[in-house]
């Protein structure tokens, strides 16, 4: 009955008993540290979710975007930029792209127009996103009316709206054909407004998109790599913001555990005399802490993570998805697919139990080596 | 400085880790400098009741330590689309000087704290505090080396650079472009093999040898050393070509990756785990004949003994299965 696992379970056993009995105590603590956790959790999985995301949808994007640029500004792109750029050895195909935004006056908000590549739309219906579906109030067979840069009204019959899985994406999109566009924003002709370019092999894309700056030294190739990282290190960067003001809420957590598990109450105090009078050493009442800080700290631990699993995946981050996500008139409504693993939970931990820890050996041990007859006198 | 929630994450965990050792030091060079048990000043009674606070202290901090190691390997190689030509952690570990040097030490210091774990374990086994001026010692040898390495890592973390697109110009290559694919040049396979399973025979052998007798301890801990950094190298060398089925990927990162079922974990953990428990078999001979331990010390060192053989019997199973299952030889 001696063994090592024994003693521990013994202690683990008087450790739950003696935290049941101070309920209200631990239960104020254990409901700031879940919030803690659990708003930590959240950010992280949500920053989680939308990298996700965004690898997600770029994994279709083409490998490469010309982009023309004058004065330092994005501008149309002749056709016979993209025939050279054909020519240029490993690269597999140059798909000139139409593409461009229209704001529309009546409701305030922002479409993206877009020319697919395979004519999906025939002229005269597009395809539109929800967002827009929503914001104008129509649905399939209704007409939409865009005003052209010649100020003419343009009229277009819906043909379809994009299933809102897809809502991240084609929330604010009308899909409509080249010659509504070219009807819409009158662009010179055989002018574009940017190249996708897919090159054969992966690793060739750098020399490509090198020989593209050289050959046209007034475009600016953007690598999918490039667009990947940017978004990465953009959601990364409003993430790590978010935990720097939050660490804010973390020290006050710790001193208020600091503050717990110091102010020990006259009873306390007398239990753990007791305690060391009828045999325990110090080792033991610090286990005896130990383990009280580790139930605590899981507890607090797993129920602050899956309620932010819940309000993340299930809630869309309702909490905080203006300050994470940003803001527009067509906002996309959305549910984000689950992404969790073991990295993003050790990160949990280390921002939120260890701060916990640190704070509460020096009270652990502060109690522990109280001299029995001292504590049970007082 | 790249604001990632696992860099705030490891940097505070530095930060906490250094506090809490300095702390610990400094009361550790007091009780090496003090420390008399047979006097019964109350100078001696503070610090006796200050070894609990120390010791526990310094579990926690190694305990932190040791799994901060993992969450480094784990940064890195999350951070590696961040940085052109990076392809995992070996490349976001070169982005600047730093990387690597924190990465030895973190793998130094991590043994350190294992060894000095066991001493401490044996320690509270003794009535007398045994073992204490040798514990404080290590100590003072560890502090340094931990202190050294938060500043490394925090280096590290400030000259971090995400090369992503600016509004200015979109690409990047006119400035320098590194082309660091975590090609690591690797020893020559055959040798290396005929090396890795060679000294793991030895090892076991010696292993066994002491674990029923009780002799050739210090052999053994030597040899389990020795097998740490063979098979290190062998990882480079020959193991992971095995696992990526690619004659030329010598990384040692990118089998902790999830295309390769986190295997790298597994591999690291029991190679980590074997070699601290040798190390632990070695670092209490000097203590066996001691009046308080010399009942304990010889259960623990055979304890410790097959906590290592099983490890490294382990690590030696996952890499023969890997070796001989997958279709891919070297010629």
């Amino acid at each position: 009955m001696n063994s090592p696992l024994n003693r521990h379970t013994n202690i683990l056993d008087f450790a739950l008993s003696s935290l049941l009995r101070r309920k209200s105590k631990n239960l104020s603590l254990l409901v700031v540290y879940t919030l803690i956790v659990f708003v930590i959790a959240s950010l992280i999985f949500f920053v989680q979710a939308l990298k996700h995301e965004a690898a997600q949808t770029l994994a279709e994007a083409p490998d490469l975007v010309v982009q023309r640029m004058i004065a330092g500004r994005h501008d149309l792109i002749p056709a016979t930029y993209g025939e050279q750029i054909s020519a240029i050895r490993g690269v597999r195909s140059v798909t000139p792209r139409l593409w461009g935004y229209y704001y529309d006056q009546v409701f305030g908000a922002n479409y993206t127009l877009l020319v697919p590549e395979n004519g999906v739309v025939e002229p005269g219906s597009i395809m539109i996103g929800a967002g827009v579906a929503r914001n104008q109030r129509i649905k399939i067979d209704d007409m939409l009316t865009l005003k052209t840069s010649r100020n003419a009204p343009l009229l277009l019959t819906v043909q379809g709206i994009y299933p809102s899985s897809s809502e991240l994406i084609s929330s604010d999109l009308i899909v409509l054909s080249a010659e509504d566009f070219q009807e819409m924003f009158h662009l010179p002709p055989g002018q574009f407004t940017d190249l996708a370019v897919t090159v054969a092999n992966p690793r060739e894309q750098v020399t490509v998109a090198t020989k593209i700056a050289e050959l046209f030294p007034d475009t600016r190739p953007i690598l999918k790599s490039e667009m990947l990282r940017t978004y990465d290190s953009l959601f990364e960067w409003r993430g790590g913001m978010m935990v720097v003001i939050l660490a804010v809420a973390v020290l006050s957590f710790i001193i208020f555990a600091w503050d717990k598990a110091t102010g020990l109450s006259a009873e306390e105090r007398k239990e753990i005399g007791i305690l060391k009078s009828i045999g325990w050493e110090t080792s033991d009442v610090l286990q005896l802490k130990f383990w009280e800080g580790i139930v605590i700290s899981l507890t607090a631990f797993l129920v602050g993570v899956v309620l932010a699993y819940g309000h993340v995946f299930f809630f869309s981050a309702a909490l905080f998805e203006h300050a994470l996500k940003g803001w527009s008139v067509i906002y996309p409504q959305f549910r984000l697919i689950p992404v969790v693993d073991a990295y993003q939970l050790t990160v949990l931990f280390f921002l939120t139990v260890l701060p916990y820890t640190a704070a509460t050996i020096i009270p652990a041990w502060l109690a522990a080596t109280v001299p029995p007859d001292a504590a049970m006198r007082s | 400085m790249i604001q990632h929630p696992a860099i705030l994450a490891l940097s505070i965990a530095s930060l906490l880790t250094c506090f809490m050792l300095v702390y610990a030091a400094g009361y550790g060079t007091r009780i090496l400098e003090k420390w008399d048990l047979q006097s019964g000043s109350e100078l001696q009674l503070e610090l006796e009741r200050r070894t609990y606070l120390i010791s526990v202290i310094l579990s926690y901090t190694l305990v932190f330590q040791i799994l901060s190691l993992f969450l480094y390997i784990f940064t890195a190689d999350n951070l590696h689309s961040q940085f052109t030509g990076a392809m995992c952690a070996a490349g976001s570990l070169a982005v600047n000087s730093y990387g690597y040097p924190v990465l030895i030490l973190k793998i130094i210091n991590c043994l350190l704290a294992g060894v000095w774990l066991i001493v401490n374990h044996v320690d509270t086994r003794g009535y007398d505090y045994p073992l204490i001026k040798t514990k404080y010692g290590l100590l003072n040898i560890l502090a340094p080396l931990i202190l050294l390495e938060a500043v490394l890592q925090f280096a590290y973390f400030l000259n971090l650079k995400a090369d992503v697109i600016t509004s200015c110009c979109g690409s990047l290559f006119s400035t320098d472009k590194r082309s660091i694919g975590g090609e690591i040049a690797g020893l020559p396979s055959g040798p290396m093999q005929q090396a890795f399973f060679g000294i793991m025979a030895l090892t076991v052998v010696i292993g066994v040898v002491f674990y029923l007798t009780g002799k050739g301890g210090g052999i053994f801990s030597l040899f389990s050393s020795l097998t740490f950094v063979v098979a290190a190298a062998s990882l480079v060398s020959f193991i992971c070509l095995y696992f990526y089925e690619l004659p030329s990927h010598h990384c040692p990162f990118c089998i902790l990756q999830k295309e390769y079922g986190y295997v790298g974990y597994a591999l690291y953990a029991t190679l980590l785990g074997g070699a601290i428990s040798g190390l632990g078999v070695g670092s209490l001979i000097p203590f066996s004949s001691h009046p308080s331990l010399s009942r304990v010390i010889p259960a623990i060192q055979r304890r410790l003994t097959l906590v290592t053989l099983v490890l490294y019997l382990l690590f030696t199973l996952i890499v023969t299965w890997r070796m001989l299952s997958t279709s891919f030889t070297l010629g």
